[in-house]
């Protein structure tokens, strides 16, 4: 008699369901099952409507990530092993809005990416000429740990203050702008600093920490937020407090 | 881009309760009202210091009674608790570099440590014991 | 760009982390001797007597740190419940947010009125 593990997923149809509801499954299990791997036996033999994202199944793409027994995680990442023979729940990711079973609408997670001007920005542009930007070992590794976020979304599941306050500008958009803030390469941060200050900006983070905690990257965006709070504590008392603030909308 | 009727999932007020993690952190904010306990005995210990040496020996055997020394146990407790978490957090708050190289975050919570028993070997002195 | 208002909290985060690195250095400590140990006899009191308290708050220097370290610890207290009231979707921000500077505000008052009156 094969061993089977208990997998129970929070379902919902928008089509036909008014709220949320449990399905249990019993997949087959073996020592080296991922969950995704779980999600994908339960779509070609037990339920074929049941949805979820998933693509390069190696942690990369960020695509899997769901709650597994309340804690975000990424589907592919996370083993069977480490629950059986306990039953593990799975749900869309927290904070945002259910889209469809295991799909959560990441849209705002997106704006905000895009919010915060995620490229170089040049006050002088370099010609082509002049050959390409050089970079020494420690500049790169000033910003290096902030570019390895995948978007996987996990850090707006573990964020309460998100949570809480969508307005948030949320540990990834804030990783990534402390990202290019750090690039020996970009002359943005003047143009990324009104976020930052915001109430919306910093200001909401509390420094719980279970952003760097449940990252998959290990990128640490609340160390990338807290480090924030610093320069924007000197950009407020280099400003006086707003006083030197002037009223033209940045570019 | 929508299918129609996204579920929203409300954040309830026991949203810390679910998870062991989170429920460190409300005991880690929690701690602040001890230290806000303890900065208020201080400033009854001010008070009691203009007021002359009657009410300040009086306040001086207040901390004696048990309930004092029961509540500033676990005072003590709880800021520690606030010392350790908050030390923890500080590397998290800067990037020091050393030759080239950002400074581990274990090395500086190592020098906040040190500097911590600096301090207190410098207030145990003051109190008289070394 | 949608416009962004300049929030005022790093005026309180700057002494809520003041705050927390003197509460972190220096309540244990004395917590430990003048909460645990001296009333317990463990260790002996006189370093808290009358004469010698009055002559180090009495000094400018050691006001200074008394002032420094009840009123900082207060400020950061008092950041910490502000926040947490709001994790804890009690509401009324503006209310909660008089009371608890309001609070943090009298206290370091008081705090430096006394230290004034015994210099």
């Amino acid at each position: 008699m094969a061993e089977t593990i208990g997998i129970d997923i929070v379902r919902y149809r928008p089509e036909k369901d008014g709220e949320p509801w449990l399905q249990h499954f019993e997949v087959p299990y073996e020592p080296d099952m991922s969950v995704l791997d779980a999600l994908l036996y339960i779509k070609d033999e037990l339920d074929g409507t049941l949805a979820f994202r998933w693509s390069c199944r190696m942690a990369i793409c960020g695509s899997c990530g769901c709650m597994v027994n309340g804690i975000p995680k990424l589907g592919c990442k996370t083993f069977l092993r480490d629950y059986y023979p306990q039953r593990v729940q799975l749900e869309a990711l927290e904070h945002f809005p259910i889209e469809r079973d295991l799909i959560a609408g990441i849209d705002d997670f997106v704006v905000k990416l895009e919010e915060i001007k995620p490229y170089i920005i040049r006050s002088d542009e370099r010609p082509v000429a002049e050959g390409p930007f050089t970079q020494t070992p420690t500049e790169v590794d000033r910003f290096k740990q902030f570019s390895l976020c995948i978007n996987c979304g996990l850090c707006y599941s573990a964020c309460p203050q998100y949570g809480l306050n969508n307005e948030f500008m949320g540990p990834a958009a804030l990783a990534l702008l402390h990202r290019y803030n750090n690039d020996s390469r970009d002359q943005g941060r003047k143009l990324r600093q009104p976020i930052v200050n915001a109430e919306e900006g910093v200001w909401s983070c509390t420094f719980v920490g279970y952003c760097s905690t449940v990252c998959p990257q290990a990128v640490d965006p609340a160390a990338a937020i807290n480090q924030q709070k610093v320069l924007s504590l000197v950009d407020y008392a280099v400003h006086a407090g707003g006083l030197g603030d002037s009223q033209d909308e940045p570019s | 881009m929508s299918a129609g009727k996204p579920y929203h999932r409300e954040v309830t007020r026991t949203w810390w309760l679910r998870n062991p993690f989170f429920v460190r952190y409300m005991v880690r904010e929690a701690s602040s009202l001890f230290v806000l306990g303890y900065s208020l005995v201080l400033l009854r210990a001010l008070w009691a210091l203009s007021e002359g040496p009657a009410t300040y020996a009086a306040f001086l055997a207040a901390l004696g009674s048990p309930w004092a020394i029961a509540l500033h146990t676990l005072a003590l407790l709880m800021v520690g608790y606030h010392a350790v978490t908050f030390l923890a957090m500080a590397p998290q708050t800067m990037r020091l570099e050393w030759r080239g190289r950002k400074v581990a975050n274990t090395t500086i919570v190592a020098v906040e440590y040190a500097a911590l028993v600096a301090v207190c070997g410098i207030v145990a002195a003051a109190f008289g014991v070394l | 760009m949608r416009r962004y208002q300049r929030s005022h909290e790093p005026v309180v985060w700057s002494l809520f982390g003041a705050g927390g690195m003197v509460a972190a250095f220096l309540l244990p400590v004395l917590i430990l001797f003048s909460g645990v140990l001296m009333p317990l006899g463990v260790v002996d009191s006189t370093a808290l007597s009358f004469d010698r308290a009055r002559g180090f708050a009495g000094h400018w220097l050691g006001g200074l740190l008394v002032f420094s370290v009840i009123s900082l610890s207060t400020w950061h207290a008092m950041h910490r419940i502000f926040h947490s009231l709001n994790d804890l979707k009690i509401g009324a921000r503006r209310l909660r947010f008089m009371i608890c500077y309001g609070c943090a505000a009298c206290i370091t008052l008081g705090a430096g009125v006394l230290v004034l009156t015994l210099q």
